[in-house]
């Protein structure tokens, strides 16, 4: 071999060795990137945990810069926000990269959770990691719900109005509950105001504080891969550490710069849309958000977000106000229980049973499928039927991966030894 | 896939050359972030020039206007005034305008206005930004006995004289600014603007 790329680092010495001591921030670096020993077998699903990362970030950034115009006020929200778009240097940009990053954050959560869902990443030793990405994606929809009323367009106002008033649903304290949350006997100023303290202050601190806790329970227990093998189980040995898993690699270099080409292509897709498509078709910033909040009028055709469709849709099928509640709460709370419903020893679609890749690819078309109808207009009863059909397929999918794997239906093939391609 | 030699140039060369373009990336994505910092479009149109009537201006009679923000004096000096002026060169730190950053060269020369008998400056004491007392009677004051007609802040006592001019010996380190201005008929005043011509 020639010179090895990562020889072994000596104790520091001067400043760095001094600090070291003190504070092993630099020991804690290399812990995590260049002796952080990931799957050498990642694919391209493998990307979207870095790039949820990265606009993360890009949220926070363009963030704070729009907090420095914006003015939370029901008076001059909207107003403001218009002030940005026109009279702020750059600030149409900073503000379409917030807005389309809003969304993209979902796209790549999204495909984040499936990759999690097709090689059984939530599977032991990995429950909890699954449970605090849960919780992330909680505060993330929180933090979008919260986002979305700030500009105090129709749909900031009547959203709110709708996703408030789910919380009246609650038999007993409900009505007290809205008033509560409202902080007013309507929509208001107290409302925007409190939301955007949450949105600006409180939740990014908890998406943080959750981010790290899912990066930390990563790093502990090591990343899955798309054949589902335990690396730390399997021979032990490789080119940078005598005792770090044979099919390990050092995450930096090796999946830094890999994510890096994710990264580049990601980009591109972002700045396509941020200066040639902002409202992606009225899905990103939808139309009547461009009108201010009028407490006495809604638009004619209210819905979500598209990344809160499918959810709408469910509540919107369930013909009983307090039952579509449930069950639209339901189907986040059932993905908590998934490291305990699925019972099946293999974790990668690779090795389970054909049943099992179709329930999972039904699953998913029920989902995209009832986003669809959740972005309708709603109107058409064949298209209700559906979408009745497709929540009893939704739900489905856990009741079937519970009785498919606890008692014993599931035709595995065999697991290999070491990852498909080690050398 | 046994051995892998490592060539350690191309890696260096890909490094390097991936750090510098992710560098321009990142110098380029900054730029918007620091300019959203600039005045808005908004705050320029609120500093933008404004215009002032002085056809009923008196002689011996100030008025104050608003400039972004600042207050502008504008006032007719009386032939009395502008005979003071020069009595006074000796009582001061910069009689002659020489600091170039208080006036635009049109306004430095001895009556520091482009006429001699329109005075035009930013009313703001040059120590800490009080706005002074236009006392504009040739008459001894308490503060000066010797009083030829100026201006006297009330925070700490600086003097400047009817053509903005600091005296020795006070806090004020500077002669009040000239805003940019010029004449667009006999008697109107557009502050914010060079004479045409002028740099």
């Amino acid at each position: 071999m020639a010179a090895s790329p990562n020889p072994a680092t000596p104790p520091a010495k001067g400043l760095v060795g001094w600090i070291e001591q003190r504070l092993p921030i630099f020991s804690f670096t290399r812990a995590h990137t260049s002796e952080y020993y990931a799957p050498k077998n990642f694919n391209l699903w493998y990307y979207f945990g870095s790039l949820a990362l990265l606009v993360l970030v890009n949220q926070i950034v363009t963030g704070i810069f729009l907090t420095m115009h914006f003015k939370p006020s029901a008076a001059e929200a909207f107003g403001s926000v218009e002030y940005i778009m026109r009279d702020v240097d750059w600030g149409w940009l900073i503000r379409y990269m917030h807005s389309t990053g809003a969304s993209l954050f979902f796209v790549v959560v999204y495909l984040h959770m499936f990759r999690g869902l097709m090689y059984g990443s939530y599977k032991k030793p990995r429950e909890l990691l699954w449970v605090i990405g849960m919780f992330i994606y909680l505060a993330l929809m929180a933090e979008a719900f919260l986002g979305y009323v700030l500009p105090w367009g129709q749909m900031s106002g009547w959203g709110a109005q709708v996703i408030i008033s789910l919380f009246g649903a609650i038999p007993g304290i409900g009505e007290a509950l809205v008033e509560f949350i409202r902080g007013d006997y309507l929509i208001s100023d107290a409302t925007l105001n409190r939301f955007f303290a949450l949105h600006v202050i409180a939740l990014p601190l908890v998406l943080l504080l959750l981010v790290v806790l899912h990066l930390g329970a990563l790093h502990t227990v090591g990343s899955n891969n798309p054949d589902g093998v335990e690396i730390k189980k399997g021979p032990v040995g490789n080119r940078w550490s005598a005792d770090a898993p044979a099919d390990g690699i050092p995450f930096h270099p090796y999946y830094t710069v890999k994510d890096l080409v994710g990264v580049g292509f990601f980009l591109m897709i972002a700045a396509f849309i941020i200066f040639f498509e902002p409202t992606f078709g009225g899905m990103f910033l939808e139309k009547d958000n461009f009108v201010p909040y009028d407490p006495l009028v809604t638009p004619e055709h209210i819905v979500p977000v598209w990344y809160f469709t499918p959810y709408y849709a469910m509540l919107r099928v369930v013909p009983d106000k307090l039952l579509g509640v449930i069950v639209m709460f339901a189907a986040i709370a059932v993905l908590f229980l998934l490291p305990w419903l699925d019972r099946s020893p293999v974790r990668s679609w690779r090795y389970r049973g054909g049943l099992y890749k179709l329930a999972l690819g039904i699953f998913a078309l029920s989902f995209v499928w009832l986003g669809k109808i959740g972005g309708g207009p709603g109107t058409d009863p064949v298209e209700t039927q559906i979408g009745r059909l497709l929540t009893v397929l939704y739900f489905g999918f856990f009741v079937f991966l519970f009785v498919y794997t606890h008692f014993g239906f599931e035709k595995t093939r065999p697991v290999p030894e070491r990852v498909t391609t080690h050398d | 896939m046994a051995e892998h030699s490592v060539n350690q140039g191309r890696r260096r060369f890909l490094t390097a050359t991936t750090t510098v373009v992710g560098g321009v990336g990142v110098a380029f994505l900054a730029a918007p972030f620091l300019k959203s910092w600039q005045p808005s479009a908004r705050a320029q149109a609120a500093g933008a020039p404004v215009q002032i009537d002085i056809s009923r201006l008196e002689q011996g009679q100030l008025i104050i206007m608003s400039w972004r923000g600042l207050p502008v004096w504008v006032f007719r000096r009386s032939p009395e005034m502008l005979q003071a002026l020069p009595s006074l060169d000796g009582n001061l730190r910069d009689p002659e305008s020489r600091n170039s950053d208080q006036q635009p060269a049109y306004a430095a020369n001895p009556h520091r206005a482009i006429r001699p008998e329109i005075a035009v400056y930013v009313g703001i004491c040059t120590h800490l930004g009080c706005s002074p007392t236009f006392v504009p009677e040739l008459t001894p004051q308490p503060f000066d006995a010797d009083w030829k007609g100026g201006f006297f802040c009330p925070c700490h006592k600086s003097r400047f004289d009817l053509a903005g001019r600091v005296y020795s010996g006070v806090p004020a380190p500077t002669n009040l600014p000239v805003p940019p201005h010029r004449f667009i008929t006999d008697t109107l005043i557009e502050v914010g603007v060079d004479p045409e011509g002028a740099a």
